[in-house]
């Protein structure tokens, strides 16, 4: 599907939640139906973290279908038909917005200079481009995984922005085995030795190999255990040649499930930038909406007008049903209206992305309600 | 839209007043809720186990959690709607006395509706057959039912004057049809009570 590519300045410097502010930022940002006439049909779509702003639209480097495409598009439960469809790429991200591989005011990429950002820090630039689209009030926010944490921030820093906030298989804080696994991947990108302290950039080698092992190991935990023997078990891997997979009695990818990690790790490194990897993980793991509020969730939430919605996932252990319910209960606690289903999904934390019609159905239900 | 509502829910609809905020416990598809916001711009919210039910009800842009009635409306502050409604529920709590307080303590009234296990036909059903009667209301054997506290109009009774609470309003219905109340922990099929704590 064709969408406008665009990238917007921000005409303000951005304050950011480290104390520090950020010049001249640019957001890219991809949009999708038109906006009708009162202003009133816009749908921003947040995306996760190695995501982008091509929810419903081929991907530049890759050349793959939108990443959504099952929800956003003509007659899909987003309806861009009736709405306009909005995504950006997040501050820190290497597909267009102001990240680590951006140029500096110096002219030389930040790489590790770029500041430490935050989630609220991303829904902050995001909210300054719908201002200067002169979108004041959202139909919904919607997002699944970081995006579902950045609605939630939006819902709870800038309370009158959106009428309906969806957040999908998601939380509201990073828990201790959350931040682990973005901590082994950190390390991994760190340890190899093309990453020079970050500055690699315009260098002939990227350290691909470390942000290959950090997704591979972030994939894991995107899949269920269920999911993964259901698809692989200890399958054998057939040789390129033709060959029938054996047990080498080496370090090979012998088993299906290596090739496909080996796979999935080397094909990210195509599209994503490691710098970016370690700002937005680091993002990721500093969300704790509860901290913001003075340590208790209910209080992002007051005096909240928005209609919400959570889903989780019964087979998702990365943000588990758990962590829906306890934003529920906040948001019980406040009195706003708000539904929530934990949804049967055989594929993990990736069932948001991944075909679930019960998914389609909520999400279409939400919007028109 | 528009299939009749139940007896009992029919009488909730009816006696509640426009613009107020409800709690439909165990809400089911929505139906109820549905209609009290539509017929009488209530602010309604529902809890529900089944999460086909509350994908349907988000379906129908109504405000559902999905959960578990006995350990979720723990989670809700007092006196956060002016009903609470149960409705066919009361006898599948884990502790009917913990709900009934609960249901009373996030509403200042409460509805609740139960199948009437001193029902005429339940009581020749066991005394004939000698087996725990299976009906339309309680179709479900009983090794694999949900009911796990089967109760009767006359126990409600003493379990509302029990726990202190007073009986505003009861129907009674046999046969999807409103009967009079004479003699109804005989007549009656089940039973729909108004309560205030």
């Amino acid at each position: 599907m064709s969408h406008t590519p665009q990238t917007l300045a921000l005409p303000d410097p951005l304050p950011l939640d480290s104390g520090q502010s950020l010049d001249g930022v640019e957001i890219a940002f991809a949009t999708y139906g038109e906006l009708n006439p009162d202003r009133s049909n816009a749908v921003l779509v947040c995306h996760a973290l190695t995501g982008d702003q091509y929810v419903a639209s081929q991907h530049p480097v890759t050349g793959k279908p939108g990443w959504w495409e099952r929800m956003v598009g003509p007659g899909k439960p987003i309806d861009i038909a009736r709405f306009q469809v909005i995504c950006p790429n997040v501050i820190g991200s290497c597909l267009g917005s102001t990240g680590p591989g951006s140029a500096s005011p110096d002219g030389a990429p930040y790489a590790m200079r770029f500041p430490v950002i935050t989630i609220r820090d991303m829904v902050r630039a995001t909210v300054a481009l719908l201002d200067a689209l002169g979108i004041e009030r959202l139909h919904t926010v919607v997002g699944g995984s970081m995006g579902g944490m950045q609605a939630l921030s939006l819902a709870a820093n800038f309370p009158d922005c959106a009428e309906r906030v969806l957040a999908i298989a998601t939380t509201s804080r990073h828990s201790a085995q959350n931040i682990a696994f973005h901590e082994l991947g950190r390390q991994a990108i760190m340890a190899d030795p093309n990453w020079q302290g970050g500055n690699y950039y315009g260098g002939a080698n990227a350290p691909d190999a470390g942000l290959a092992v950090a997704r591979m190991a972030a994939h894991i935990t995107y899949l269920s255990e269920e999911g993964l023997t259901e698809k692989f078990g200890r399958r054998l891997q057939d040789r390129p040649d033709g060959t029938p997979g054996a047990r080498t009695f080496g370090f090979d990818a012998d088993f299906q499930v290596e090739s496909y990690l080996r796979y999935q790790g080397s094909g990210f490194t195509r599209r994503f930038d490691a710098n970016s990897y370690l700002y937005i993980t680091r993002a990721m793991d500093y969300f704790d909406l509860a901290e913001e509020h003075g340590g208790l969730l209910a209080e992002a939430f007051k005096g909240n007008s928005s209609r919400f919605c959570l889903v989780s996932f019964d087979t998702d252990w990365l943000y588990p049903t758990a962590e829906s319910r306890h934003v529920v209960h906040a948001l019980n606690a406040v009195g706003a209206p708000v539904s929530f289903v934990e949804l049967a999904a055989p594929y993990g934390h990736d069932s948001f992305l991944l075909d679930v019609p019960a998914l389609d159905r909520v999400v279409k239900g939400f919007l028109d309600g | 839209m528009a299939e009749p509502l139940r007896p009992d829910l029919a009488a909730i609809l009816e006696r509640v007043e426009p613009g107020t905020r409800a709690l439909d416990v165990g809400c089911g598809d929505g139906a109820l809720m549905a209609a009290l916001r539509d017929q009488k711009g209530v602010d309604a919210r529902g809890i529900e186990i089944d999460g086909g039910c509350v994908a349907a009800c988000v379906a129908r842009g109504l405000s559902v959690v999905q959960g578990d009635a006995d350990r979720d409306l723990a989670f809700y502050p007092d006196g956060t709607f002016d009903y609470a409604i149960l409705s066919q529920t009361l006898q599948t709590a884990a502790r009917p006395d913990h709900m009934l307080s609960e249901l009373l303590r996030v509403g200042r009234r409460a509805f609740v509706s139960f199948p009437n296990f001193a029902y005429w036909r339940m009581r020749w059903a066991l005394a004939s057959s000698g087996r725990m009667p299976v009906t339309r209301h309680l179709p479900v054997s009983w090794y694999e039912t949900a009911n796990i506290h089967h109760v009767t109009v006359k126990d409600f009774e003493e379990l509302a004057a029990g726990l202190g609470i007073a009986v505003e309003n009861r129907w009674f219905f046999t046969r999807e049809r409103e009967i009079a109340p004479r003699q109804a922990n005989w007549r009656a099929e089940y039973a729909l009570f108004e309560v205030s704590g």
